[in-house]
């Protein structure tokens, strides 16, 4: 176990172009974080710059106390799960797993075990412990039938475990995981986050994830690190994201369905703030204070409900059943509200009559430029 | 083709199959004839055989033991000589080609596409160009009558060879070369432990197209090569057919021929399932 500290960290690819900028973060020992953020928000460059596998352009990398800008990916005591698995074809399960510790025994020449009895026998019990930790770790992963099949004759799922098998068996300080279960299909990668889940808590590991889902982040994260053009939009638990998100686009990106957002402008209204848009004017709570001309209410789908007289009176354009709840989207005044309802509620509605949404009691304001207010 | 009957389309490569097999066939019959039916089958005198009469297995230990002034020494010499280039120049030219296409297509350095299309040039030159420099090169450096000339080269890389090679690369994952880079391997170790074990179909192309062309290389040992003790099985070959040319003798330089090809063809039967592997890969993802 280690903790992971990137101070100022950026990667500038040669041309000019800025993937990461002035990435601060402290993964503490035994840490389960996420980096999440859409294509080309350099989330993966981040990881694959503490892996070793991309040049830090600026700043430092410390793993376990230890700076490791120069340090070869080998020597990082880190290992990685990629998204294709990466195992090669060409070997069996078990030689892929014992691969890594395979690689550091060779280091003693063959002919010097044949010359040197007591060498010969260190490394045979260096065999051992290498069969004995690919033992364990098949064993944890339920991978033991499997360890004589070849990649190609493992399912999705099964070279996915495979992956994760190879990483533990090298007892890593840390564990890097870059979008490990994108291959997957959507019943098996829910399968696989749980399992990853309580892999997590078994070895107490520092993990460090890339994922462009965000209902994964959710799922998995201690921390999540919200990532968009190269730059750390926000670090906070899952919750931490949800509740109180720092600006629009995590206020977007975290939650499903996503946030609505109602535009207006900002006026006076004795000592608060009020938002007028085309619908109608809502005063925001006091304790806000705004200071651009427009600003936007985040509203989360699943606070809003039908009233018989609300503020956002529009048509029902859809309604799709989810099972237990529905997603039910309302345009209003030219604003399209996505509401989750309980099914039995959206039940009584119809696909183009009108109805009314109540205001929640939980908003969230952004000023003009984004940022959160209050 | 799609639309044609099995049995019309196996018809058809079958007839296609006889007229690329049928010389082949008929040195067979020639070689195991005696000297005055294989003379006739040559002039035609006796139609086209298409069986021997009466087969002369002795043919062949005949012919291997007059190749050369003393017999047997002159085809166990040339055997020998054969062997050892052929399999230093399969040896050379797979592990250079394969890591010159390995640093073409992974590894990122400056000049690196300037160098490949130079490369990728040098296939237009023919050999007959570079054969006089050559000479002189092998000549300063003190390598004629020593089979340098023949193997060095080959541990230089073969430009067809290595461009091919790179092809195939580019193809596996760069994840497999990271994975193997966190594993704890140089560029070197995983090359050796990674790359070329995937490489399996471009190294059967290359080692069979290799093996049948430094087998059957007639030009370089005869330039580079000048005892006799010294010749290669194509060379001593071309002695026979010059001491035993004559219709009496045909049936002998037959069986000589068929014994100098036999390598190539088990080598590519042998290789055969790789090999068409290997070119129909090039030709799909190429």
């Amino acid at each position: 176990m280690a903790e992971v500290i990137l101070q100022s960290v950026g990667k500038v690819y040669p041309g000019g172009v800025r993937a990461v900028q002035g990435v601060d973060l402290h993964v503490r020992h035994g840490e389960f974080i996420v980096l999440v953020g859409p294509s080309g928000c350099g989330k993966s460059t981040t990881l694959r710059m503490v892996a070793g596998l991309e040049e830090i352009s600026e700043g430092t990398i410390a793993i376990g106390g230890r700076v490791v800008n120069d340090i070869a990916p080998s020597d990082r005591d880190i290992a990685m799960v990629f998204q294709n698995y990466a195992l090669y074809p060409h070997m069996t399960v078990e030689r892929n797993m014992a691969f890594g510790l395979e690689r550091r025994r060779r280091h003693g020449s063959l002919l010097r075990s044949l010359l040197s009895p007591a060498y010969a026998a260190e490394r045979r019990a260096e065999s051992a412990r290498i069969q004995a930790r690919v033992d364990e770790a098949a064993g944890l992963l339920g991978l033991r039938p499997l360890l004589q099949r070849m990649p190609r004759e493992l399912s999705g799922g099964q070279r996915q475990r495979v992956a994760v098998g190879r990483a533990i068996v090298r007892d890593p300080a840390v564990f890097l995981f870059d979008e490990p279960l994108s291959n997957l299909d959507a019943k098996l990668r829910g399968e696989m986050r749980t399992e990853l889940r309580i892999l997590h808590r078994r070895l107490g590991a520092t993990m460090m994830y890339v994922t462009h889902d965000q209902e994964e982040a959710m799922g998995l994260a201690d921390r999540i690190v919200v990532m968009k053009d190269g730059l750390v939009q926000q670090i906070g638990s899952p919750s931490e994201l949800y509740d109180r998100p720092v600006n629009r686009f995590v206020a977007s990106f975290i939650g499903t369905p996503t946030m609505n957002f109602v535009e207006g402008e900002v006026e006076r209204d004795g000592n608060a703030h009020a938002l007028r848009w085309a619908g109608g004017r809502i005063t925001l709570p006091s304790g806000i204070t705004l200071s651009t001309a427009r600003a936007a209410i985040g509203i989360r789908p699943d606070t809003l409900a039908p009233v018989a007289d609300g503020p956002f009176r529009g048509t029902v354009q859809s309604i799709e059943f989810l099972g237990d709840r529905a997603d039910v989207l309302v345009e209003s005044s030219g604003v399209r509200l996505n509401a989750r309802v309980p099914t039995d509620s959206a039940r009584s509605m119809r696909e183009g009559e009108s109805i009314a949404l109540g205001m929640p009691s939980v908003v969230h304001v952004f000023d003009g430029d984004g940022q959160r207010a209050g | 083709m799609k639309s044609l009957r099995p049995w019309f389309k196996s018809a058809l490569l079958a007839a296609g199959s006889v007229v690329f097999l049928f010389p082949l066939w008929w040195m067979v019959v020639v070689s195991l004839e005696t000297p005055k039916r294989a003379g006739a089958a040559m002039t035609g005198q006796d139609g086209i055989a298409l069986w021997p009469a009466d087969p002369q297995w002795g043919n062949y230990a005949e012919a291997l033991a007059e190749m050369g002034s003393e017999p047997w020494v002159g085809f166990v010499n040339a055997l020998a000589n054969s062997i050892v280039v052929t399999t230093l120049v399969v040896i050379g030219t797979v592990l250079s080609s394969s890591l010159v296409g390995f640093a073409f297509a992974r590894l990122r350095w400056r000049g690196r596409g300037a160098l490949f299309t130079l490369m990728l040039a040098t296939m237009m030159l023919p050999g007959q160009v570079t054969l006089i420099p050559l000479f002189l090169l092998f000549r300063g450096l003190g390598w004629i009558d020593t089979i340098l000339p023949l193997a060095v080269p080959a541990f230089f890389g073969n430009a067809f060879f290595i461009f091919m090679y790179r092809q195939f690369i580019l193809q596996v994952p760069e994840s497999l070369v990271e994975a193997a880079k966190v594993d704890g391997h140089g560029w070197l170790g995983i090359w050796w432990t990674v790359i070329l074990p995937l490489c399996r179909p471009v190294t059967a192309i290359c080692a069979v197209f290799t093996f049948i062309g430094t087998w059957n290389d007639f030009m370089g040992p005869l330039v580079y090569l000048h005892a006799e003790e010294q010749s290669t099985l194509a060379v001593a070959l071309n002695s026979f057919r010059n001491q035993y040319g004559g219709l009496d003798d045909v049936h002998l330089l037959m069986a000589a021929s068929l014994v100098t090809m036999l390598p190539c063809i088990l080598l590519f039967i042998a290789a055969q399932r790789q090999f068409v592997e290997g070119l129909a890969r090039g030709a799909v993802k190429g």
